[in-house]
């Protein structure tokens, strides 16, 4: 009962992608690749986003943009690169205005190369982040657990 | 009703009132699922979303926010236990809508635009769905000649069969109250939309799940609201009851899956028609016959 990792609710944002993943990314919630089937809900809300799906490279217009979204999202939280261009700036890694991927910003926990990025390893990419998510839940409440005890003995 | 049979009820609907929402909510994502031809999320999803919900760290852009939302929370239960207590609908009519003045203010409160606008299109659903409750309760004196749920539920004949146009407007308004698809304006459950999350993109961690137990306990306050309507002395009643909430229960389902979203002054217009004309009409008859 006490799975959080049954209900990942996921942010999309898109940096400086060609929109080619995130064609792929709205693909895996549509009905054929249904990624609700695993709880998934695509909310547009950091406040109560769990995993944070971000496509493309990260140039130096929305760089502070995903560092905002990253720090509004409430802990745990899973970050997951969809597509080669969020792993590492990909074609447009010598562009002018790119810094490079996802992490260069933010820490990012899942890499999912691929341009684009299938649905299917997409999919295996929130699988892969709903269990990361579970185990820094298990954490997080093991870290509030000690904290509440602190609290009560001083 | 007797004290004891009062108190039974509202017992259970504390503590059964969320798991039946729970399950409602869950059963709705499945149906809607096959009716986009997907397998869906599991039945009791709404379950694990809540039990994630409430583990997670709370950030609350304004500190009096959760106290608002535990305020709307607790106000909602209180109307549900006044209904299943036997009390006067009228009275359960007026604090319902008192209780969403909470979750307004619970939006409002932390300054965001998204929500602020979220909250004022909120107000104007609750403008679109008093007049007809009113009017429901109006038309439950006029039928029965009582404003209580015991003597309402207590007839030989149900409500329903001298009151057709009222049921029919306050089924219109339960798309409203349900936050289903055409009216969907203030706060959407399926994809997220031009306001982000509308009312609740404020609320995360334990006051998003606070808000969503309390849909479950207005839910089923809601359904039981239809259940008067159909219940009388005989006790066969009761299944036809049950028959019928679980038939509009998915009747909201398919207009919320048909449906696009329509604009808050359509709504608003639309629904005050439909109680007017049905709901009307029907008030004239029951007075003049
Ligand atoms: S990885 Fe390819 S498809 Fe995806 S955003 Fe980059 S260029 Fe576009």
């Amino acid at each position: 009962m006490a799975n959080v990792k049954r209900s990942p609710w996921i942010l999309h944002y898109d940096g400086s992608s060609c929109n080619g993943c995130d064609i792929e990314v709205l693909a895996s919630m549509t009905p054929v690749y249904d990624a609700e089937r695993l709880g998934v809900e695509n909310t547009g809300d950091p406040m109560q986003a769990d995993i944070f799906l971000i496509t493309g490279g990260i140039n130096s217009q929305n760089a502070s943009v995903v560092k905002q979204l990253y720090d509004q999202m409430p802990r745990p939280k899973v970050v997951v690169a969809v597509g080669i261009c969020a792993c590492t700036g990909g074609v447009f890694k010598d562009a002018y205005n790119i810094l490079g991927g996802a992490d260069t910003v933010i820490p990012v926990d899942i890499y999912v190369p691929g341009c684009a990025a299938r649905p299917q390893s997409i999919i295996d990419g929130i699988i892969r982040a709903r269990d990361l998510f579970q185990k820094r839940s298990e954490e997080h409440d093991a870290l509030m657990k000690k904290k509440n005890l602190e609290r009560r003995q001083a | 009703m007797t004290t004891a049979v009062r108190v039974i009820f509202v017992v259970l609907y504390v503590l059964l009132a969320p798991l039946i929402g729970a399950l409602l909510a869950g059963i709705d994502r499945k149906i809607s699922a096959r009716m986009q031809r997907r397998i869906g999320p599991p039945v009791l999803q709404p379950l694990y979303d809540v039990i994630k919900l409430l583990k997670k760290q709370v950030i609350a852009v304004d500190r009096s926010q959760g106290f608002l939302i535990v305020s709307y929370m607790i106000l909602t239960v209180i109307t549900g236990c006044l209904f299943f207590a036997g009390v006067d609908v009228l009275m359960v009519f007026f604090i319902l809508g008192t209780s969403s003045v909470f979750l307004y203010l619970a939006a409002v409160v932390t300054g965001s635009a998204m929500s602020s606008m979220g909250a004022q299109r909120e107000l104007v659903q609750d403008m679109a769905i008093e007049p007809a409750l009113l009017f429901s309760a109006v038309g439950f004196y006029l039928a029965t000649g009582s404003f209580e749920v015991g003597s309402i539920i207590g007839g030989p004949v149900s409500a329903i069969v001298k009151m057709p146009g009222f049921f029919a407007a306050f089924l219109f308004v339960l798309t409203i109250k349900m936050r289903k698809s055409p009216f969907d304006t203030a706060q959407g459950t399926h994809a997220h939309q031009e306001l982000v999350k509308g009312i609740t993109t404020e609320m995360g961690a334990k006051n998003l799940a606070y808000f969503e137990i309390t849909e479950w306990y207005e839910t089923v306050l809601m359904m039981a609201v239809v259940a008067i309507y159909i219940i009388n002395s005989h006790p066969a009643s009761i299944i036809a009851a049950i028959v019928v909430i679980l038939l509009v229960y998915f009747l909201e389902i398919l207009i919320d899956n048909t449906c696009a979203r329509l604009k808050w002054k359509d709504m608003l217009v639309l629904s005050w028609t439909v109680t007017l004309i049905s709901a009307g009409v029907n008030l004239i008859l029951l007075m003049v016959i």
